[in-house]
């Protein structure tokens, strides 16, 4: 279930910590990487590779809300709606971005594209409003250029490339 | 001299706008880079504490506590029930998530080695042998340039086994959490840290004695660890003289929400709101109305109470608080009763749920709110806004619930006419909105 990459991503890291479950968030932050959500299947395999039992994973994967415990769009839009974005027109975003998607917050599109998300305040108050796709951030926004990211990221998942994650090309991890 | 403050020099983004400024080769040719580790590396760890007590620097991740008596909390030579030696563990905080706070972010981005060079510094004063940089789980981009400063300040030697040839071992780790506010809480992020729920734990025991991994640690904000370089080489003087009495140093304040110039600036803590709002190139699309001064959890000031200065015993004396600098302006367009409500529905998204008061206080108020912007409010609802918040301030583990009265309770005090406007007309329906926050819809969290 844990690709052989994980695992030595992890094994790697291990040296670095005096704990077997610290290891527990930056290997289920690999798995939300590599499967877009934590499944049941992979909460089972993070316990088994650390030596955890179930509870303590589950308990941690429902906590943060990075953990997605359902699948996901292939990007994950996420608006944010806090108070120095909403001050410069958030929810005219997310309304702008619903209307574009035909979706709600919390709903994948049916073409398995995106996922429209609301989230709280991610540090880019001073060039708000802002969204982040998968991992990127994109900030300064107002509705054409919305628009036009969305249609760029369609686009791009049509010509099958990687959206929203151009800092994967190099390990984060030490 | 600049901002009437004539011993005022910026002390972390003297070079942010130039480029390259971020590099290791930048900071040691442009910025007197690991110079103040090598002067630090010479000096007895008593001492360095000492330098940074007498700096008057206080801590700038919100609750602003002198800096160099948390480090001398430290124990000096911790022992297990065997007898056998503790390591202590050094912790800097990373986790920006306090709404309208974005100084730390600038700090990753821009000048990462100055908080290298702080935390090594901090490592050798505590006498601590292993950091961890505890990053906000969406920062993907900066834990990058993190992880390449770090690297190349491995490659330099200021990392690592024997540094600067002065027998001390520093080693710094990156960790990166996975998405909850209150993981900057420091006993929330030790316990993320060490890879279990972000919840805050009930002190005593102090991270200084039982901490990361139940060792003495010390957690500290990035800015923090950013301002020791410059104390230990220029001197803690210079440092102290730039403050005011009982706070040394400049302050990094993110002003946002309605002014022209949106942004950080570091800044004396001598100047007014309403001075630091000119230089953030004034109040845009209206008059002003309201300023949250320190992040999402400081209670709001009306227009009239912003030529109140900025340092935290000035904030405090106003009745709100310095908190991590992310200064929010309102101008008159904006329903009070709307932007406290943007702010609970957070705050109720965000509470760990280990206290009841806490967990249902933030959902009640939140919900409360809601109804009265609906046109379902009542009078009573206003009284009843002051009683939870008494049931919640203080009576809970950690300072969160008590963040999230500063909203809750100041806007009901200062703009109660607004309150009574919404519940009288019917809500903002009323008003002649027709465009509502229903599509907020409830659940969108996922």
């Amino acid at each position: 279930m844990l690709s052989e990459q994980i695992k030595t991503m992890i094994n790697g890291l291990r040296p670095h910590f005096p704990t077997e479950q610290a290891l527990l968030i930056p290997l289920l932050n690999e798995i939300q990487n590599e499967h877009g959500w934590v499944s049941l299947e992979s909460m089972k395999a993070a316990g088994e590779f650390l030596n955890l039992p179930l509870s303590k994973v589950r308990e941690v994967a429902s906590f943060y809300t990075m953990y997605k415990l359902r699948p996901q769009g292939k990007v994950d839009v996420q608006i944010c709606t806090n108070i120095s974005c909403w001050l410069n027109g958030a929810d005219k975003l997310m309304a702008c971005a619903s209307k574009k998607l035909g979706i709600h917050a919390g709903q994948t599109t049916s073409d398995g594209k995106f996922t429209l998300n609301q989230v709280e305040c991610l540090a880019s108050c001073g060039t708000a409003p802002m969204l982040t796709m998968n991992e990127d951030y994109y900030e300064n926004l107002d509705e054409n250029s919305l628009i036009k990211l969305l249609d760029q990221a369609s686009a791009d998942l049509d010509a099958k490339k990687v959206v929203g994650k151009s800092t994967r090309k190099e390990g984060v991890w030490p | 001299m600049m901002y009437n403050n004539e011993h005022f020099e910026p002390v972390i983004t003297p070079n942010v706008d130039k480029p390259g400024c971020e590099t290791l080769d930048f900071y040691l040719k442009n910025e007197n880079g690991y110079k103040g580790l090598e002067k630090a590396l010479k000096m007895k760890a008593a001492d360095v504490i000492e330098e940074v007590k007498k700096s008057n620097l206080r801590g700038r991740g919100g609750a602003g506590f002198p800096t160099g008596m948390k480090w001398s909390f430290m124990p000096a030579n911790p022992v297990d029930a065997n007898g056998n030696p503790k390591p202590k563990y050094l912790v800097c905080n990373a986790d920006e998530g306090e709404p309208g706070t974005f100084k730390d972010r600038l700090i990753f981005t821009k000048t990462p080695h100055r908080m290298i060079e702080g935390m090594i510094i901090a490592g050798h004063a505590i006498g601590s042998a292993k950091g961890f940089v505890y990053i906000r789980g969406e920062w993907f981009k900066e834990a990058r340039l993190m992880k390449k400063a770090i690297d190349d300040a491995y490659a330099k030697g200021f990392l690592g086994k024997n540094i600067l040839g002065s027998g001390f071992n520093f080693d710094l780790v990156l960790y990166m959490g996975a998405g909850a506010y209150i993981c900057g809480e420091e006993t929330a992020l030790l316990n993320s840290l060490e890879g279990k729920r972000g919840e805050p734990r009930l002190k005593p025991p102090f991270p200084a004695q039982v901490g990361a991994f139940g060792m003495p640690s010390c957690v500290n904000n990035v800015e923090t660890f950013a301002a020791v370089p410059y104390i230990i080489d220029r001197g803690w003087e210079k440092y102290a003289k730039m403050g005011i009495e009982r706070a040394g140093g400049t302050r990094m304040i993110g002003v946002s929400g309605h002014v022209n110039k949106p942004g950080v600036y570091e800044l004396p803590m001598t100047l007014t709101i309403n001075e630091i709002i000119e230089i953030a190139g004034g109040v845009k699309g209206g008059k002003l109305k309201a300023v949250i001064p320190g992040g999402a959890s400081a209670p709001m000031l009306r227009a009239d109470e912003c030529g109140c200065k900025t340092d935290y015993d000035s904030l405090a004396k106003a009745g709100t608080m310095a908190g991590s600098g992310g200064l929010i302006v309102m101008n008159d367009t904006v329903n009070i009763v709307e932007a406290t409500y943007t702010l609970l529905k957070f705050y109720e998204h965000e509470s760990c749920g280990q206290c009841s008061q806490c967990r249902e206080g933030s959902h009640w108020l939140a919900r409360m709110f809601k109804r009265i912007l609906d046109g379902g409010g009542t009078q009573d609802d206003l009284d009843y806004v002051s009683h939870i918040c008494s049931n919640m301030a203080g009576q809970t583990i950690c300072a969160f619930a008590d963040a999230v009265t500063g909203p809750a309770l100041s806007s009901v005090r200062k703009f109660r006419s607004e309150f009574e406007e919404l519940i009288v007309n019917g809500g903002l329906k009323g008003l002649g909105r027709t465009e509502s926050i229903s599509h907020r819809t409830e659940g969108a969290h996922v």
